[in-house]
């Protein structure tokens, strides 16, 4: 049988070359980069090469660049970070959208609890928010705009450097979360206007549990984590080299191979969806047609409940994810598919295919021949499904 | 995540379709979480002589409803309607904890579906 990975937005195969740069780290490099001996000079080396290859993709200076154990944490400390800080010059009005990743979504919870004032901004039909919308939102309180560039679920893209611009005009901090935009399109921070932005190595072919975020010299973020000087004080705990040096070498190989990668993938991505929408009737794109992540399908399947499409979609090889309630543990479908507007039973019916750079176009063939029977038993067995009227037998 | 006993439930699920000259049709659904289950049956000798069902819902609501079709399938009426979620759940082999109040419903529409038949029939 096929194994056919469509989960990329999940996570990343980690590249060998990747592994390779990372290995003398776990074993011989293995030394305490705060140590004064040789051992601690050399994994020194390896963290400030990463950080030099981490500035060189985002375009900025490398002590603007923050090592983390994730891009949650990452997100954790910009929002939290800049909204402490600045709670008493600037004040504690804070600007999101409903749409975003939990690692932001949750910190802005909190902080209402802490008494923050929390603007959710309205997002249109595909998730997208018009700048303008953030210019009316903000005030001489606010100290913060948090936005994702690209949706982890829809793929929608938002228009970072134009909200970007308004923010700096305005003298609010903008944070871009781009974990799931980092080595999928380019992240130039000087063109997004961004003051702070996250990402996360196992993202794009590095490994899990180290991230980054840049935060622009002069703003300043509360540590969120203490009991040491790494990081400039900003995060404190021995630093994960080989995982450092593995983002490092990861960032590096994924800009060489982005825009290559990415037109692979809008390819494949505008053919799955096209013959997805064709062939299933009652299907529908969730997110923007083209303003959306190169490797991002999303289809609503009516009649048919997520976690059911996976399980046959696993039996046959193929690994995909749903923002069905069913899946997320929680009792409701995912939040962005209910802030699009979609109804409980749409967003139930969610699958979501990411591709990456191991995708074939005999994937998609594959994919293609193996759905639309798998949506015919489904529904055959939903008591929802309308075309039960139509059946003679 | 599911054991085998379920993934085959999922995979030939048995007892699927509609019975259109039912004696009683039970039909639950959780607006929590957006599943229905529908169970249709023919009584004969108060016993359950056929039983179809239809679901809505994840790997672990088409299991059970499944499942529990085939247990209660020739049994009398007043065992059949005794049938609770948790000896579904077992006879599965067990399901996952988030998973239990999907098996919740599959007994419930049977119980449905039951007095259904004995209000139409004056049981
Ligand atoms: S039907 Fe939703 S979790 Fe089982």
């Amino acid at each position: 049988m096929p194994a056919v990975y469509m989960d990329h937005a999940a996570t990343t195969p980690l590249d060998p070359a990747v592994l390779e740069a990372m290995l003398p780290y776990f074993t011989t490099a293995y030394g305490n980069a705060s140590s004064v001996h040789s051992y601690g000079r050399e994994a020194r080396e390896g963290i400030d090469l990463a950080r030099q290859q981490v500035a060189a993709v985002l375009g900025c200076q490398p002590r603007e660049i923050i090592f983390t154990a994730g891009g949650t944490e990452a997100d954790n400390l910009a929002v939290y970070g800049v909204a402490e800080n600045y709670a008493r010059s600037k004040g504690k009005h804070i600007i999101t959208t409903g749409l975003e990743h939990h690692a932001v979504g949750e910190c802005f919870e909190q902080l209402a609890k802490r008494g923050y004032r929390v603007t959710t901004l309205p997002v249109d039909e595909y998730g997208r928010i018009d700048p303008e919308e953030v210019r009316r939102s903000i005030t001489s309180e606010t100290s913060l705009v948090s936005i994702a560039h690209g949706n982890n679920e829809i793929g929608t893209l938002q228009p970072a450097g134009e909200i970007g611009r308004i923010c700096r005009e305005l003298g609010v901090f903008f944070h871009l979360d781009a974990v799931q935009s980092t080595g999928h399109l380019p992240v130039k921070v000087e063109e997004l206007n961004c003051d702070l932005l996250s990402l996360a190595a196992h993202k794009f072919y590095g490994p899990k549990g180290v991230g980054a975020l840049y935060v622009r010299q002069g703003v300043r973020v509360l540590p969120q984590i203490h009991g040491g000087a790494q990081e400039r004080g900003l995060r404190a705990g021995t630093e994960n080299v080989p995982g450092i040096v593995g983002l490092g070498a990861a960032i590096t190989l994924a800009e060489r191979e982005r825009e290559g990668r990415a037109q692979r993938e809008i390819s494949l991505r505008d053919r799955l969806i096209a013959s997805i929408l064709a062939t299933i009737p009652d299907t529908r794109l969730n997110g923007h047609p083209r303003e959306r992540l190169p490797n991002n399908v999303n289809v609503s399947i009516l009649w048919v409940e997520g976690e059911s499409i996976l399980l046959a979609l696993d039996l046959k090889g193929i690994a995909a994810s749903s923002g069905s309630a069913c899946t997320s543990g929680s009792l409701d479908p995912s939040h962005v598919l209910l802030g699009i507007g979609l109804d409980h039973a749409t967003a139930h019916g969610s699958l979501r295919l990411t591709l990456g750079k191991d995708t074939t176009e005999g994937d998609i063939d594959y994919l293609l021949e193996v759905l639309p029977p798998i949506i015919q038993r489904l529904r055959y067995l939903s008591p929802i499904w309308p075309g039960h009227k139509n059946r003679s037998d | 995540m599911y054991n085998e006993k379920v993934m085959e439930h999922f995979q030939n699920p048995r007892n699927v379709g509609i019975l259109e000259d039912a004696h009683g049709v039970g039909e639950v659904g959780s607006a929590a979480c957006g599943d229905i289950m529908k169970i249709y049956i023919k009584v004969a000798n108060n016993c359950i002589g056929e039983i179809k069902f239809q679901t809505y819902g994840c790997g672990a609501a088409v299991a059970t409803t499944s499942m529990l079709t085939e247990m209660v399938l020739g049994m009398p009426l007043e065992e059949a309607e005794l049938v609770d979620n948790r000896q579904v759940a077992d006879a599965l082999g067990g399901l996952p904890e988030i998973k239990l109040h999907c098996s919740n419903l599959a007994a419930d529409a049977l119980r449905l579906a039951i007095s259904d038949f004995r209000s139409q029939h004056h049981g």
